[in-house]
């Protein structure tokens, strides 16, 4: 059985229709990633996954239990959780507060204070420092930190390496086994194709609010990718 | 490939003519009634002329501006004493003196915006409050005019009675009629589109070119204008002013249950919460704070509930508008 | 010189309880951006609700103040859960509209079930005993003790922000209250708390008032104007800021009535005005 099951889930904000019926699964120790163009509603999935988007109670599937209807502050106690596009890190917050407030579901679990700082070095010295003074990389490394705490066992991630360097974005991607061992699941949604589906087991693509293709990481040719990605686009010459 | 594809603006809906000639003859039923009516019909409805005006003076501001005060009665205050400051010790034309003392608090009005302008949102509004609280208590302290206990506006006994009253109540006409007919001039306007887009985002707004904080200024003191002018008006007709009541927060108390009731943003808004007003003050009368605790938990519910008030729940449902405003996009 | 000396500590001192005004409204707009229009006349209706424990249950009013600061902890709560969460989004209107009705509501129901007569709580000789400091100042108890509590409840509260993990979810919620929700927070909880914690802050501060000078159910909206003054004369972001920018007010309010007698309040709204010229973002501003 699935670890999470998603079936025709649709999403709206207010009267415009961003997600028109997205089929999906993922077991657990899996990695997934998520691919497509601007707008193509990555974001929104992972959001109505988290619960920030409602959607009908049965459309998601965890465990068996139908928790599509779950506000978020819930949807973290079921052990979903979001590290959601751009950081956002609290500006009033340290580091470390940043960190704490993560466990805030009081989830049991492996992951803590220590475990998080074994896992990114970087960010012990900076620990009382505001966490929004940090680098762009350090700053990802807190938000997936701060997601970890909750002691998840599904972890969404939303275009982390969005801004980063190549570098900093091999240092983060680094930490995914570690993450995986734990048990936990992970998301990926991205923009870097290379990346995410190096990273991945299965990829799905999605355009437009639909998912355009899903497969093997690494065993399907780029031109149907391309073609799922962008759309099939005659082109005249 | 693509052809051009035709549009046309509509602005306004046949009933919109229809209605249109309705409120013609509605203000030539208006101005005639000093012919047929009674002195204290006249003075009431100067008075009800006063809270209309200062309820759209209000909506402006706030339904428009985005600006929610809780300071407009300074400029009733000023306007009051300023026609007591040009007729009663400068010895101008009281009729005159109205919209002179408009002017005077308009022109005030731009240091006071200085001021004020420096808070936002709901500390703007408390803002608003404390400036209004100087001007009162300053005027309070002014024995030009009757410090704390005011004054009495002894030069209108030399104005025949009958002239007096008619005249009153005939600039009270044109001031409902100029307020009237020059708000919703502005709201089709440019001027009206930029507040319409201040309304609905700031920072939008502000990235097309509309320049934000010029038009509240704008709003400011065009609201200040039209508020000073009910104040000089409303004095006018009582023949007596003491800061208490010039500077009463009950002003502005009124204004907004009578906008919020009515609908916030809508020109028909504050007429029907005029009505609405007025009416529960006579229902209430004879209950003393009842009146004003229905009023406040009215205002509470219609807030929850219908947010854009008993107007704008019409309008919304449908679509009429007596003072088109719309623009409608048709296509072909 | 002396007798300014005096003076300047009579208004440090009654910037206590000023700050005990404006505390409340510093936290409900740091934490939801609300300002709320009835916040005085909250702090006039804890001062009524301890006459009838005083009167009728013989309570002195000390006893009866932290009675009367948990019962209006507990209408804060219920007020932010039952009215002003459905108020709250990005159009600043209907919470200042709403707040605004329950001011008017909350006056005229006070007129309605006390009357407008003037009251007051008394604590005998408390209330004029002072402590004498050298030859020509003295300094009463009963604003000292005023004084000492507001420093101690500002302190309470800025440890309850800063190191508690109630203090970590209302910081993280007034940061992001979207994102606190990924962290289980429940923003409209979160948000009831904060206007619990200022309703019991006003309690406090309305039941000194009222054993300092008589109160009538008008008296509320001069609270607000003075707990506003404090905040913007302090600057947004800190607690003790709020609290040095209510001295700054008490003691112009002082200086102003020493210099003559009805002088008092025009001073402090014209030092607001100086401070809102000359520095907008407060004396003590912290970002």
């Amino acid at each position: 059985m699935s670890l999470l099951t998603v079936h025709a889930l649709e999403a709206f904000y207010g009267d415009f229709q961003a997600l028109f019926g997205i089929d999906f699964h993922i077991q657990t120790e899996e990695v997934v990633a998520i691919i497509g163009a601007n707008g193509a509603g990555k974001s929104t999935f992972l959001k109505a996954l988290a619960g920030q988007i409602p959607s009908r109670p049965d459309a998601i599937q965890w465990d068996g239990a139908p928790i599509g209807a779950l506000p978020a502050h819930r949807v973290v106690q079921q052990g979903i959780a979001l590290v959601p596009e751009g950081r956002q890190l609290f500006r009033s917050l340290s580091v470390e507060e940043n960190l704490r407030i993560g466990a805030f579901a009081k989830r049991p679990g492996h992951w803590n204070l220590a475990r998080v700082y074994a896992l990114f070095p970087a960010l012990y010295d900076k620990r009382h420092q505001p966490g929004t003074s940090l680098s762009g990389g350090q700053q990802q490394m807190v938000a997936i930190g701060r997601a970890l705490m909750s002691n998840p066992r599904l972890l969404l991630c939303d275009e982390v390496s969005l801004g980063l360097s190549p570098l900093v974005v091999k240092d983060i991607y680094n930490a995914l086994p570690a993450i995986r061992s734990e048990g936990v699941s992970v998301v990926l949604v991205e923009q870097d194709i290379d990346a995410a589906l190096r990273a991945s087991q299965r990829f799905y693509c999605f355009m437009h609010g639909k998912s355009s293709l899903t497969g093997t990481s690494g065993e399907v040719p780029m031109h149907r990718i391309s073609q799922a990605y962008f759309g099939a686009q005659e082109t005249t010459a | 490939m693509d052809s051009a594809i035709d549009f046309v603006v509509l602005r306004s809906t046949p009933a919109n003519r229809v209605i249109g000639w309705a409120l013609l003859a509605f203000c030539m039923a208006l101005i005639s009634v000093p012919w047929w009516g009674d002195a204290s019909l006249m003075r009431w409805m100067v008075e009800v002329i006063c809270f209309l005006v200062l309820a759209q003076m209000w909506n402006l501001m706030a339904g428009y501006g985005g600006l929610i005060s809780v300071g407009q009665q300074a400029f009733v205050g000023l306007g009051g004493y300023g026609l007591f400051v040009l007729a009663q010790h400068l010895r101008i034309n009281p009729f005159l003196a109205v919209p002179l003392a408009g002017v005077a608090a308009a022109i005030l009005a731009v240091p006071m915006s200085k001021l004020v302008f420096r808070l936002r949102g709901g500390y703007f509004a408390v803002g608003t409050w404390v400036v209004s609280e100087v001007c009162r208590i300053w005027v309070s302290n002014l024995s030009l005019v009757g410090g704390g206990s005011g004054q009495s506006l002894t030069v209108m006994a030399s104005i025949q009675r009958d002239v007096r009253e008619s005249v009153t109540y005939w600039m009270a006409c044109a001031l409902l009629i100029v307020t009237f007919a020059t708000v919703y001039g502005l709201l089709r306007s440019r001027f009206g589109l930029g507040l319409t887009a201040i309304r609905d985002s700031e920072a939008a707004a502000e990235s097309q070119g509309v320049r934000v904080a010029t038009l509240k200024f704008q709003v400011y003191v065009l609201s200040a204008l039209g508020t000073a002018m009910v104040g000089a008006l409303y004095y006018l007709n009582v023949l007596r002013i003491a800061p208490a009541s010039a500077f009463d927060l009950g002003w502005v108390v009124a204004a907004i249950f009578m906008v919020v009731i009515g609908g916030i943003g809508t020109l028909e808004g504050p007429i029907v919460g005029a009505a609405v007003f007025f009416f529960l003050r006579w229902l209430l009368s004879d209950y003393g704070s009842w009146y004003w605790l229905v009023m406040g938990g009215v205002a509470i519910v219609v807030m929850v509930f219908f947010p854009k008030g008993l107007w704008g729940s019409i309008q919304q449902r449908w679509g009429v508008q007596v003072f088109p405003l719309q623009r409608r996009l048709k296509v072909g | 010189m002396i007798e300014w000396i005096d003076t300047v500590i009579q208004g440090v001192l009654l910037g206590g309880l000023y700050a005990l005004f404006a505390a409340g409204l510093s936290i409900t707009y740091g934490v939801m951006r609300l300002v709320n229009i009835a916040h005085g006349d909250f702090i006039v209706l804890a001062g009524f609700a301890t006459l009838p424990l005083v009167q009728t249950l013989g309570l002195h009013p000390f006893v009866a103040l932290p009675l009367v600061a948990l019962a209006m902890a507990a209408l804060g709560y219920a007020l932010q859960m039952g009215l002003l969460n459905r108020t709250l989004g990005p159009d600043i209107l209907p919470p200042l509209l709403v707040t605004f009705g329950l001011s008017i509501v909350v006056q005229n129901g006070l007129r309605e079930a006390f009357s407008a007569d003037a009251q007051s709580l008394q604590i005998g000789e408390w209330q004029t005993a002072s402590l004498q400091l050298g030859e020509a100042v003295a300094i009463g108890w009963f604003p000292l003790l005023v004084f000492v509590v507001a420093a101690c409840m500002t302190w309470g509260v800025s440890l309850l922000f800063s190191k508690t993990t109630v203090g970590m979810a209302l910081r993280a919620t007034s940061d992001d209250p979207a994102t606190a929700s990924l962290m289980g927070i429940r923003a409209k909880h979160v948000y009831a708390l904060a206007l619990a914690l200022s309703f019991a802050l006003m309690a406090v501060g309305g039941v000194f008032s009222g054993i300092r000078t008589t109160f009538t159910p008008d008296s509320g909206p001069v609270s607000l104007l003075y707990a506003f003054e404090a905040v913007v004369i302090g600057g947004l972001g800190s607690l003790w800021g709020t609290f040095a920018g209510a001295v700054v007010l008490g003691v112009a309010q002082a200086l102003g009535a020493k210099m003559d007698a009805g002088f008092g309040i025009l001073a402090g709204h014209l030092v607001f005005l100086l401070v809102l010229v000359a520095k907008p973002n407060g004396l003590f501003a912290r970002k």
